[in-house]
């Protein structure tokens, strides 16, 4: 690890504006990719801005068919929160998912959703649920949000403060987990919000989740789950590794989405 | 007679593992220490056409720069292998040398070419950054399949092959295969596995320029032989100026028996620089640098007649050395492995061939079973195959073909003689302990619920209790296989234990102190057990190949007999009784036909107070014996693994495991059942989920955990053990070992059970979703 220097603002406005006087500034959430990457010295930044206490930051809410979570809330808060529970079981459970205790007691959602790893859960949810990514400067739909392998729609040193998801009438979420890392090889949020309004997001497949549209139109029509098995699915871009080809992949993608959508209707 | 044998005592090491109060080595600092970082090779095979130390040297921190040249100018030699293998043309094996730090050319991925020591770690680190090391990259053969087709990566050594070994009656098997009536054939991989110890290598060196000593602590699962190998091969010091201290070990797997370039290179800076030098692994480094095993590519041929009787049995093996031969690399997949291939059964001929083969990867040597598991799956899985294709019960067939119990000592046609064994009646217990009989109905239900359900035997034999030394020298080993064990009796009757074995998870503190406390009838508390430390050890050859036990507690028996004997003579002539006359029962000597008596600790206190002694007895009670077994044991057993595999998602699940293993005489069964729970975790490891893979351009994929997938606990059934008991005939323990027996028995059957769930002829390890889908598609 190289030497940075580190700095615990008090404020949404001090944490952006310490960020763009750095000369090559990085915000710490939970720490939980940063860290790795400068030891394994990946990523040498000059400042690290830690939003640690940024109380702001922190928590869930529920009101008026929205849930929000703030960036700094760690997965094992969202997946114990009461109000998540009740509200969006689907997105409590998959908190509940991620990796192991210690990375839920660290990691937070904005981290997560900030760094768009391919196999990373929490994207397949903010797809399916059509969220809002707010954050310091503007919201942004989910549907634009997501750009490619760790990459999205922020810009240089915006911060991301809250994700707002819509709660669906039901939802559902299947991972196929990495036997090694238990990150996602394909995972799948569908979300129901009635009147055949049902969005699909799936993660791990490609280099960053993506919308199913072919299975939503599918869907449409009926909710059968049968329909994964034969909705066109292109696996040309997927990623292939040691763990999965991308033709399994899209396999993985057909039976965590047909395993999803049983699971709704059961 | 021992009343200790055969009770569950708890580990006594354990309160100290679990409270933190373990010392390894890590938790050994020295005043003034450096910290040592190392330069690794970033490329599979480069030509080193430069180092230039200019920049390391003088970032702020660093005390010392040193590359091999450095080594090599100050006179400091290859790490040797201990074992010599010849070709069957009676060539000598080809060993290409590695020096400690590579000096003219880096031969795999991680090789270390540089140390560099600072006042802290990072400093050490910015040092190793500011090498400027020029490499030439050379074309790697990186690929098993192919390295004797490719590149030659070392000078003088063509085809990249160091020995063409072979074992048994080649035309005996010709002859076998001409009249039989069946012939099943296997080719497989058996896949590299990394060790992955959960504490890694570690190591702080200190010179004294006072008494010119080196004292190196370091993560050594046998520090006498890591002494030996440092002063008489690679010159480091002379031994009588070498301390070696193994500390408090956590795990080792065998991967730790060798000697390896990182405590050779920061002993050697710690007396350059007069400072103690401290260097710890990191995961990463643990990934590439520590001794891979297994990585087998073989084709096996079972030869049967109409009864499915065994006629013969023909194996080719190719087998992955890495770059370099480690320390044991040569033995691990000819001696431990070919000498195996009778497994259980009564197969007339054998022969087997192996290509030791150089490739551009991390060294590869024993793992956890070392040789032991390779042979047990070949055997297994070709008779599970002969079986199904002759639509016979595996279960039967393997019946059919075992040796009896009348037929021992049994002399295999590849070069053992087993001692003692009840094959048939472990496979029965198995059976029964795994409900075999309801067998069809689960499979029933899991078809019911979309789920393939299958089930899978292993019966396994290993030889264990390396070794009797003449025997293993005379194949080649450098050394010796002997141990040594010593016991002091203190003068208040306290008993210290120094045993050349070396404990590193296996409970040898509770193991031994029990079969001494009980050999004096004392309690348990008052024996203490020293290993690991060439300064208070007299001689060890320390642990692998579940040699502890049988070999050095053997050693420890003979010890205490002899100090029972000697007190048999002091309190003769105390109690007035000639020797003879004298019982020792629990803790007490007694004058036979009358009410005298003294405790062993009154003994210990006369010997060591000899005020009325007998003539010509020395005083003191301390005596020493080195141990040398007669023969290997031969620890044997039944595994069966019955497994659900999902179709869809190719996922695998080890439903139910049971191992039924005869380990000869039971000292501690808590121990002995957590030796077999951690073996066949690791065997379900390999079946199912670990693989050390390289890419074609010779860099490790499988580098850290976030790839290479050891097996967790919810990857893992409850097992259900069991054990028989045929003690061994030639060791006065009885005992046969069990360290490695799941890991060597568990990938056979649990592979015979995926096959069998999904009606296919073969899958390979590990049986990853991907490979059971693509096999469920393709059948
Ligand atoms: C062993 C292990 C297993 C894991 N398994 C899983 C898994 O199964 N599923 C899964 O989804 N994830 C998994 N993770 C990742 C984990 O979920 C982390 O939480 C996530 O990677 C990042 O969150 P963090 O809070 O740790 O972010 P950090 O590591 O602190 O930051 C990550 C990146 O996001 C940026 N960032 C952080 N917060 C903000 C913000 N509010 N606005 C803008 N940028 C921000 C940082 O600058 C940095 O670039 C695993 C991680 C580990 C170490």
């Amino acid at each position: 690890m190289q030497d940075f220097a580190y700095h615990r603002p008090r404020s949404i406005a001090d944490a952006v504006s310490l960020r763009r006087s750095a000369a090559d500034g990085s915000y710490l959430a939970g720490g939980m990719t940063l860290i790795p990457t400068l030891k394994q010295r990946l990523a040498a930044p000059s400042d690290l801005v830690d939003l640690g206490a940024l109380g702001e930051l922190a928590g869930v809410r529920l009101e008026s068919g929205m849930m929000t979570i703030g960036a700094m809330t760690r997965h094992a808060v969202v997946a114990a929160s009461q109000d998540a529970r009740r509200a969006i079981p689907a997105l409590a459970a998959l908190a509940g998912q991620i990796g192991d205790a210690q990375v839920r007691n660290r990691g937070t959602i904005g981290g997560s959703v900030a760094n768009s790893d391919p196999a990373a859960d929490y994207p397949a949810a903010v797809i399916a649920l059509g969220a809002t990514i707010r954050t310091d400067r503007r919201e942004i739909a989910a549907d634009g949000y997501f750009r490619g392998l760790f990459e999205t729609a922020l810009e240089p040193g915006e911060l991301i403060r809250e994700i707002a998801f819509p709660v669906p009438a039901r939802a559902a979420y299947r991972k196929f987990r990495h036997p090694a890392s238990r990150y996602a090889v394909a995972g799948v949020f569908v979300a129901d919000f009635g009147g055949s309004r049902v969005r699909v997001g799936v993660t791990g497949a490609g280099p960053c989740a993506f919308r199913w549209s072919a299975l939503e139109h599918a869907l449409s029509s009926a909710l059968d789950p049968a329909a994964a098995n034969g909705a066109p699915l292109d696996h040309g871009r997927f990623n292939s590794d040691l763990a999965a080809s991308a033709e399994f992949r899209a396999q993985l993608v057909r039976v965590m989405a047909k395993r999803a959508l049983e699971s709704l209707s059961g | 007679m021992n009343a200790m044998i055969g009770q569950p005592v708890r580990r006594r090491e354990d309160v100290r593992f679990i409270t933190g109060r373990g010392r390894y080595t890590d938790d050994i600092s020295l005043a003034g220490q450096g910290y040592a970082a190392f330069a690794r090779s970033p490329y599979a095979r480069a030509r080193i056409v430069s180092i230039d130390t200019t920049g390391a040297k003088t970032t702020p921190g660093v005390v010392g720069v040193f590359t091999g040249a450095d080594l090599t100018a100050a006179g400091i030699g290859a790490l040797p292998c201990g074992w010599l293998v010849k070709s069957t043309d009676g060539s000598d094996m080809k060993v290409a040398p590695r020096p400690p730090l590579a000096a003219t050319q880096v031969n795999f991925v991680g090789e270390p070419y540089a140390i560099v020591v600072g006042e802290t770690l990072a400093a050490a680190r910015a040092g190793v950054d500011a090498l400027e090391a020029d490499f030439e990259e050379l074309e790697a053969s990186a690929n098993l399949a192919s390295a004797m087709e490719g590149v030659q990566i070392h000078d003088g050594i063509e085809r990249n092959l160091s020995f063409h070994w072979a074992l048994g009656d080649a035309a005996a098997v010709d002859a076998a295969f001409a009249r039989a009536k069946h012939l099943t054939t296997l080719t497989f991989a058996n896949n590299r596995l990394i060790p992955n110890a959960i504490e890694p290598r570690a190591c702080v060196a200190a010179y004294d320029a006072a008494s010119d000593e080196i004292t190196l602590y370091t993560t050594s699962q046998n520090p006498h032989l890591e002494r030996l190998i440092l002063a008489a091969f690679v010159g480091l010091a002379p031994e009588h100026k070498l301390r070696v201290v193994s500390p408090d070990v956590g795990g080792g797997f065998g991967s730790k028996i060798f000697v390896y370039p990182e405590e050779t290179a920061a002993a050697w800076a710690a007396r350059a620089l007069n400072r103690p030098v401290k260097w710890t692994a990191e995961r990463s480094e643990s990934f590439l640098s520590d001794a891979h095993g297994r990585d087998h590519l073989t084709t096996a041929e079972l030869a049967l007649d109409d009864a499915g009787t065994f006629l013969g049995l023909r194996v080719r093996t190719r087998a992955n050395l890495g770059a370099y031969l480690s320390t044991f690399g040569s033995s691990v997949p000819t001696y431990l492995y070919g000498t195996l291939l009778a497994g259980q059964y009564c197969t007339p001929a054998i022969h087997v061939e192996v290509d030791g083969v150089y490739t551009n990867t991390a060294p590869v040597d024993a793992y956890r079973g070392a040789g032991r598991p390779e042979a047990t799956y070949v055997i297994e899985r070709i008779v599970e195959t002969a079986a199904r294709e002759l639509g016979v019960d595996p279960a039967e067939l393997r019946r059919r073909n075992f040796i009896q119990p009348d037929q021992f000592p049994y002399e295999t046609p590849v070069a053992l003689v087993y001692d003692t064994g009840d094959y048939q009646q472990s496979l029965e217990r198995a059976q029964k302990l795994a409900d075999v009989a309801g067998f069809p109905a689960r499979r029933a239900a899991a078809a019911a619920k979309g789920l393939r359900r299958g089930l899978g035997y292993s019966c396994y034999i290993e030889a264990c209790g390396l070794a009797p030394s003449q025997l293993a020298i005379s194949l080649g080993a450098g050394v010796g296989l002997y141990e040594s064990g010593e016991i002091r009796v203190n003068p208040t009757g306290s008993v210290t234990v120094f045993t050349g074995s070396h404990s590193h998870g296996q409970g040898h503190e509770t193991t031994f102190a029990q079969v001494v406390a009980g050999k004096f009838g004392i309690p348990i508390e008052q024996v203490e057990v020293v290993h690991g430390d060439t300064g208070r050890v007299e001689f060890g050859l320390g642990t692998y190949g579940s040699r502890s036990l049988a070999v050095g507690g053997s050693a420890l028996v003979k010890s205490a007999d002899k100090i029972i004997e000697k007190g048999r003579r002091i309190s003769g002539h105390l109690m007035e009784t000639a020797p003879d006359q004298v019982d020792f029962e629990d803790g007490v000597y007694k004058a036979r036909g009358t009410n005298r008596r003294m405790t062993f600790g009154e003994v210990a206190l006369a010997a060591y107070v000899p005020a009325n002694f007998p003539e010509g007895l020395e005083p003191g009670l301390s005596e020493k014996t080195f141990y040398d077994p007669k023969n290997f044991t031969y620890p044997a057993g039944a595994h069966i693994a019955e497994v659900e595999v999902d179709p869809e998602t190719g996922v695998v699940k080890v439903v139910a495991f049971t191992a039924v293993d005869d380990f000869g005489t039971v000292i501690n069964p808590m121990i002995v059942e957590g030796q077999v729970h951690g073996g066949v975790a690791q065997g379900i490891g390999q079946a199912l989920l670990e693989l050390g893979a390289y890419d074609e351009s010779g860099q490790l994929v499988t580098g850290s955990f976030m790839d290479y997938a050891m097996p967790r606990a919810d990857d893992l059934p409850s097992f259900s053990v069991d054990t028989t008991v045929t003690p061994c005939t030639h060791n006065p323990l009885g005992a046969k070992g069990c360290g490695e027996a799941g890991a060597i028995g568990a990938p056979a059957a649990v592979m015979n059970a995926v096959t069998d769930a999904l009606g296919v002829k073969d899958v390979a390890m590990p049986a990853s979703p991907e490979r059971v889908w693509r096999a469920l598609r393709g059948a």
